[in-house]
């Protein structure tokens, strides 16, 4: 028995969207009898090019029909440009969560929508094509597909790589092509945020204070409000943020938690890794 | 909601006769069969009685009967004790269709000692190669496990004839005989298995507890070493409550074996026939022929093996899948895979095994609702038009 949210059970129950529309705008199928799971999107659009009618067929699990029900619900209404912002997560996050070897349903599901747009946009076949080298071949899955849910999903093992998209899920023997593919898009991301820490080190103290301003706006009050307090920026002086403690938290005994946790992490987080809260006693 | 249990080949309940034989063993007879006290000593007539009604529904001898842990125990302590006693120098047998709890071992004793492992090969009905058994029994193995019906399908394997050809070939035979005990007439003395193993909770016994039967005079290393108790063949006290029902629930199971043969199969045939003509391209996955009278596996072409399940639970119908998704792992059960059931139906085989507590009642339930269950998943598939 899979632990499934109460959602994943209702969708699966009662999915949504269910059926076929004839002459669709776009149409999208992926996976196979052979894989154990497949998924059929199909959609027609309104005048103002908004997803006015979904349908969907499913072979497969509970979490793959409750995940295709899921994105049929997430993207009617929307523009092709908002529905290809859904990502995999969107879908698993829309139904509580899925248990981690059932990811691959929702990857299913992005897959589909974007086979789907492909369709509408360019009349593919609709039908998710093999491109690229194929990494495992007794899923049928390329190094590229590899490598974007390593990226998106963060994955860093083997493991997880099968969870979300079944790859060494078979023989095995892709497991080491598999690892490789972790291994460079973490030697990637790594490259990456070294080049965009850079320009952040560039900033003018005017455009520092206004970040530390708007994260301590979005970020940082609404959590203290909660509690009644507040707080005010005081000075910058280098990397030194010097704030008071307004409100319920001013004089409150776990204010230094708070600071830390709370004030020092958020700004570190959205402004520089470097920066250290100083609170000036009222 | 009702409980209709129609999963009997994973576990099955436990008999009110046998709950009521071990209970005396938690509050009154606790004691060590091994002191020597009174207090303690007086239980070993128990564990006696209890290891001739286990030895009596095999046609053993007492003294043949070790009692251990469960039915993979009593595998590993076989198949592992029968290897190292030959010193690891030779081949293993066994099949492609058996339970992990021996394809895993063997494959886990090739991996470690370095001996081979022949693998043996179903048809599409689930019936062994028996060619290439007896090729691969011409290499001298030191030990062939082959089990005596089949888990998942039902398939009975001819353990008569390979266990004539074993012995032949001059090796040990063993058997996993976990889904046939209780079911068909299993008599060591007609069939000359050298070890065979039978778990309790299979047969209405709580899990727990199992036994294996060692043919006199076989040879085998200890596997689990401790003290003297099984006569130093399993170390470890007694778990004299769980041996208690296991001794009762074999003597149950003794005295049920025509009813399961005839008034369960038939119960099993009116489930299998109702499914069939209610619900279209469906296929029986196993040999109808050589099958347990309590078990059907039965594939629903293009819908998959979790959805109906969670669909009969919410019927309060409990049965099982050899789909991918059902294990977690993302292929079809390795039984389903080896008799080479084509994809459209792999997915989508569902296992009902039944027990002498199964009713008309609880398989009409079934036959009424499962027609709805499919029409909804195939209305949902891509693959129906």
């Amino acid at each position: 028995m899979w632990d499934y949210t109460e959602k994943v059970m209702d969708h699966f129950r009662n999915p949504r969207n269910v059926g076929k529309i004839e002459d669709a705008d776009g149409v999208g199928q992926v996976g196979s009898l052979a894989c154990g799971d497949a998924l059929k999107l199909m959609f027609n659009l309104d005048d103002d090019k908004r997803i006015v009618d979904v349908k969907f067929q499913t072979f497969g699990c509970a979490s793959a029909i409750a995940s295709s029900s899921a994105l049929t619900e997430m993207i009617k209404g929307k523009t092709i440009e908002e529905a290809l912002e859904v990502t995999n997560q969107d879908i698993a996050e829309f139904l509580g969560g899925l248990p981690d070897e059932k990811m691959h349903c929702s990857v299913m599901g992005r897959e589909a929508l974007e086979a789907a747009i492909e369709n509408y946009e360019t009349g593919a076949t609709g039908k998710r094509i093999l491109e690229g080298n194929i990494l495992c071949h007794c899923f049928g899955v390329t190094e590229e597909e590899v490598e974007r849910v390593v990226r998106n999903n963060e994955l860093s093992t083997v493991e997880e790589v099968t969870n979300y998209c079944k790859a060494g899920g078979g023989c095995g023997v892709c497991k080491d092509d598999i690892q490789k593919v972790i291994d460079r898009v973490k030697d990637d991301i790594n490259q990456e945020t070294e080049v965009a820490e850079k320009p952040t080190k560039r900033i003018t103290i005017v455009e520092k204070i206004k970040l530390i301003q708007e994260t301590l706006d979005r970020e940082i009050r609404p959590i203290l409000k909660k509690d009644n307090g507040d707080l005010e920026l005081i000075d910058v002086i280098g990397n030194q943020v010097i704030i008071s403690f307004r409100g319920m938290c001013a004089g409150c005994n776990v204010a230094q938690f708070t600071m830390e946790d709370v004030v020092q992490a958020k700004l570190r987080e959205f402004v520089s890794e470097d920066i250290v809260v100083v609170e000036e006693k009222a | 909601m009702k409980n209709y249990y129609f999963d009997n080949n994973a576990t099955s309940s436990v008999a009110p006769e046998v709950t009521e034989a071990m209970l005396p063993f938690f509050t009154e007879y606790w004691g060590n069969p091994s002191s020597i006290h009174h207090f303690g000593g007086q239980v070993g007539k128990y564990v006696k009685a209890a290891r001739e009604q286990v030895a009596d529904l095999i046609n053993a001898d007492p003294s043949e009967i070790i009692f251990t842990s469960c039915g993979t125990e009593s595998d590993n302590a076989a198949i592992r004790g029968a290897v190292e006693a030959a010193n690891n120098k030779v081949n293993l047998v066994t099949s492609r269709v058996e339970h992990l709890a021996v394809l895993g071992l063997c494959r886990y004793i090739s991996e470690k000692t370095g001996i081979t492992c022949f693998e043996i090969g179903v048809d599409g009905k689930g019936n062994l190669d028996l060619d290439s058994f007896q090729r691969a029994l011409e290499k001298g193995p030191a030990v062939v496990s082959i089990m005596w019906a089949n888990n998942e399908t039902g398939v009975i394997f001819p353990i008569q004839q390979i266990a004539e050809m074993v012995k032949a070939a001059g090796s040990i035979m063993h058997t996993d005989a976990v889904q046939a005990v209780g079911k068909l007439d299993v008599d060591v003395q007609k069939t000359p298995v050298d070890m065979l193993s039978f778990s309790g909770h299979k047969i209405h016994a709580p899990k727990g507890i199992g036994a294996l039967y060692v043919r006199k005079g076989t040879k085998l290393k200890t596997f689990m070493i401790g003290g003297h108790q099984e006569k130093g063949r399993r170390g470890g006290t007694e778990n004299v409550p769980y041996i208690v029902g296991l001794g009762k629930a074999c003597e149950l199971a003794k005295a049920g074996i025509e009813d399961e043969q005839t008034r369960v199969a038939s119960l099993r045939d009116r489930l299998e026939k109702g499914i069939l003509e209610s619900c279209t391209d469906t296929i029986i996955n196993g040999d109808v022929n050589h099958r347990l009278p309590n078990t059907t596996n039965i594939s629903f072409k293009y819908i998959e093996g979790e959805a109906i399940l969670y669909n009969l639970s919410d019927l309060g119908i409990a049965a099982s899948s050899g789909s991918a998704c059902t294990s977690g792992s993302l292929e079809p059960s390795h039984v389903i895979r080896a008799m080479g059931v084509p994809f459209t139906s792999a997915h989508g085989s569902i296992r009902f095994s039944l027990s002498r507590y199964n009713t008309v009642e609880g398989v009409d339930h079934i036959i009424k609702n499962m027609p709805a269950i499919v029409e909804k998943l195939r209305i949902m598939s891509p693959f129906v038009d």
